[in-house]
């Protein structure tokens, strides 16, 4: 009796734990044969914006196209959602299309082996995001949402009302932070709360290092060149810590959050904040009326004439190879409908744009906020504006936040946090198993 | 829990029955069960941990690379502070906890009114959630609007940024562990010192000992198993402590809280899996070093009651 009962628990824990391994892989069965009817699935993370794009995009699909449905699925951000998609991918349980990151995360994802490349789509893409999904000169992705900047948002208000100009040197951004000092406003808005935001600085700078050196991410991923030893690079490090040694920051950075920053900006408390722009609508959206009061400049360097925008390239929506047959036809119209100014249209409508897209042909209203229409004046001039560091090369220490909030709370000097950084980075470098470290 | 495990250990080394191995009228098959979960949840893992701190791994494939996961991970120049660090949190922690908890279940095992009471509110912390107490404290450790500082200002004193100054971020985890830990420590002090026969503090009595030479003379050397308990359980938890410090620093600002824990979680949160499998059989290996022996040198000098 008493071995029976335990033979069927064992036997039935068994049956469990394998049924919990196939759950995942459910729905691909189901829909086939449908008549011509396809079901795609759609994996996108849970940010409430991304969600509203993601669905708005399923249903103007599905309007132009009745046989294909898409279903849209969530998954969480941050490196939790990074592990689902990797574990996804490798058990062959991906959805049919899926967001993910574009440029080095997206390289880690082994395109060549998991994503199924979309070539027929490269003349709809901007040159900057084929650069951001390409990979052995092939594309693996489409567009989900817009470019963003690594820039400096301003108060307008506070800048009329004292006379100031749009810096584009480093020199000029410092005169205008000491009048503003003067005046009683925070120059510099910096909240350590949230660590990623203290990064802006090094990674906002990156046009200018570009300037300075072409060709620098090529050199610094085959090691031959230092954060430490190239004073362009080194800059950003620099500014950080005479921000703060100047007392050009708030008295609450260390502990002020984003959403802190972003009140204190829109309320002219603080003058000017070097963060991505596509914060703008969180500011905008939690100080209505602001719309046109902060403005966008790219981060100054030390040659106005070369002064330039660092921008970060949007996600992009992948296939991966388990997707096949019908399906694979489905997701394939589907990417190019996102990669069409339908599908701009369609992610215009579902959220207000923070920025220009990539996708050639595709116009931002006139409604944007003030802050977009600056960073369009960089994109729209030749050579105002470059990929930021992490599209350009795989190279990216884990530790820079930690490093950037030493810097900017005096804990420690520009030049030893470069040297650290660069510690750092050779980690991920050897890592990835590149050539030269 | 592993509280009530130590007291029959404490029992067990004095007079136990010394009777024989009795055959035992179970068949051993009846570990089976447990065996096969033990292996396969504790074993198998530890086991390919050490093999898998020696390749360089990513979810989709695996590299043999020798030691060269431990090179860089004792070359990464927060793991020395935060090696540092993580014996300080350690000693202070559970040191706190000895002499607090002590105190405590001194005063909670006297005649005081409302004794129940108070030892449930020392008890409490230890049942609310480790992340609660963090994200609380942090909020109330906040330098310009927190309750610690407003409360100190109204005393004209301007207080530290308790988790931003990094002369003071890991004291302060270290006070908010201490806080929330405390209420074991004291439950496992009057355990011990309940269970101290009467009779001495009646011969002491008679004899016109005063209550610091009750204490000394009775209560200190008689709640030494209690003592041992507390000092391993604290110590462990210190030095393998990573919710509490993740809660409310992140181990920050910049490094200045980092503990050994928390630098391997960085790694694993950066990808790199081969150097924090790495970083957990050094922590493990420590962890071992620094217990093992401390626990066989405790246990030698227990006494009887």
């Amino acid at each position: 009796m008493k071995r029976r009962q335990i033979g069927l628990a064992v036997f039935s824990a068994a049956t469990l734990a394998l049924g919990a391994c196939s759950a995942g892989s459910l729905g691909s069965s189901d829909e086939e044969g449908g008549g011509g009817k396809v079901t795609l699935s759609f994996l996108t993370d849970n940010q409430p914006e991304t969600v509203k794009i993601a669905e708005g995009l399923a249903k103007d699909f599905t309007a132009k196209n009745p046989d294909i449905t898409v279903n849209v699925e969530t998954r969480p951000q941050g490196t939790e959602g990074d592990n689902i998609v990797k574990t996804r991918l490798s058990t062959g349980d991906m959805t049919d299309v899926f967001m993910y990151n574009s440029g080095s995360l997206m390289q880690a994802l082994a395109p060549q082996k998991n994503l199924t490349a979309v070539d027929d789509f490269a003349g709809q893409l901007d040159d900057n995001f084929k650069k951001a999904v390409g990979s052995d000169g092939k594309i693996y992705g489409v567009p989900f949402g817009n470019y963003m900047a690594g820039a400096i948002l301003y108060n307008k208000e506070v800048y009329d009302k004292n006379g100031l100009k749009v810096p584009t040197t480093w020199d000029e951004f410092q005169a205008n932070n000491a009048k503003l000092k003067a005046a009683g406003v925070d120059p510099v808005i910096q909240t350590y709360g949230e660590t990623w935001t203290s990064q802006l600085f090094i990674l906002g700078d990156y046009h200018n290092v570009e300037a300075a050196s072409p060709g620098w991410a090529d050199q610094y991923t085959k090691n031959q060149a230092k954060y430490a030893t190239t004073p362009a690079a080194k800059a950003g490090f620099d500014h950080l810590q005479q921000v703060h040694d100047a007392g050009y920051v708030n008295k609450d950075f260390a502990s002020a959050k984003l959403t802190d920053g972003l009140n204190k900006l829109a309320k002219g408390e603080g003058a000017q904040y070097p963060i991505l722009s596509a914060m703008v609508s969180q500011l905008i959206a939690d100080n209505p009326g602001s719309e046109n009061k902060i403005g966008l400049f790219a981060i100054p360097g030390s040659d106005a004439a070369r002064n330039g925008l660092t921008v970060w390239a949007p996600n992009g929506l992948y296939i991966p190879s388990s997707t096949t047959g019908d399906k694979l036809e489905a997701a394939k119209k589907f990417l190019g409908f996102v990669a069409s100014p339908d599908g701009c249209a369609s992610m215009g409508q579902a959220s207000t744009p923070t920025g220009p897209y990539a996708v050639t042909g595709c116009k931002l209203p006139d409604s944007v906020p003030q802050a977009v229409k600056d960073m369009q004046t960089y994109i729209d001039k030749q050579g105002a504006s470059s990929l930021a560091l992490e599209f350009l090369s795989p190279v990216k220490g884990p530790a820079l936040e930690q490093i950037c909030v030493e810097v900017g709370s005096g804990i420690r000097k520009a030049d030893a946090a470069a040297k650290l950084y660069d510690e750092d980075v050779k980690k991920q470098a050897q890592q990835l198993g590149l050539e030269g470290w | 829990m592993v509280s009530l495990e130590a007291r029959p250990r404490t029992r067990a080394a004095g007079p136990a029955p010394a009777a024989g191995r009795k055959r035992s009228p179970y068949s051993s098959w009846f570990y089976l069960p447990a065996a096969i979960i033990y292996a396969v949840l504790f074993l198998v893992p530890t086991v390919t941990s050490f093999y898998f701190s020696l390749t360089r791994w990513s979810i989709f494939d695996s590299q043999f690379i020798g030691f060269d996961n431990y090179v860089t991970f004792f070359r990464e120049p927060a793991l020395v502070s935060g090696l540092w660090h993580t014996v300080v949190y350690a000693v202070l922690t559970s040191g706190l906890k000895v002499v607090l908890g002590l105190g405590l279940a001194v005063l909670l095992t006297s005649q005081i009114i409302g004794r129940g009471y108070l030892r449930s509110v020392v008890f409490f912390p230890v049942l609310v959630s480790t992340i609660g107490v963090g994200l609380t404290f942090t909020i109330l450790m906040d330098p310009e609007e927190g309750l610690i500082n407003e409360s100190l200002s109204l005393l004209g004193i301007q207080g530290p940024g308790w988790l931003t100054d990094p002369g003071y971020a890991l004291v302060s985890v270290a006070l908010v562990d201490v806080w929330k830990g405390v209420g074991l420590a004291t439950l496992i002090y009057i355990a011990g010192i309940v269970s101290i026969p009467q009779e001495y503090f009646e011969a002491a009595r008679v004899d016109g000992a005063t209550a610091w030479q009750n204490f000394r003379s009775i209560v200190l050397p008689l709640a030494r198993p209690a003592t041992f308990t507390v000092i391993l359980l604290s110590l462990i938890g210190g030095l393998r402590s990573f919710d509490l410090i993740w809660a409310m620093t992140r181990g920050g600002p910049g490094f200045t809280s980092d503990v050994i824990a928390s630098v391997i979680y960085k790694q694993y949160q950066a990808g790199f899996y081969g150097l924090s499998t790495a970083g957990n059989v050094v922590l493990f290996l420590l962890v071992t070093a620094i217990i093992f022996p401390l626990s066989r040198y405790l246990n030698s000098k227990e006494v009887d009651l």
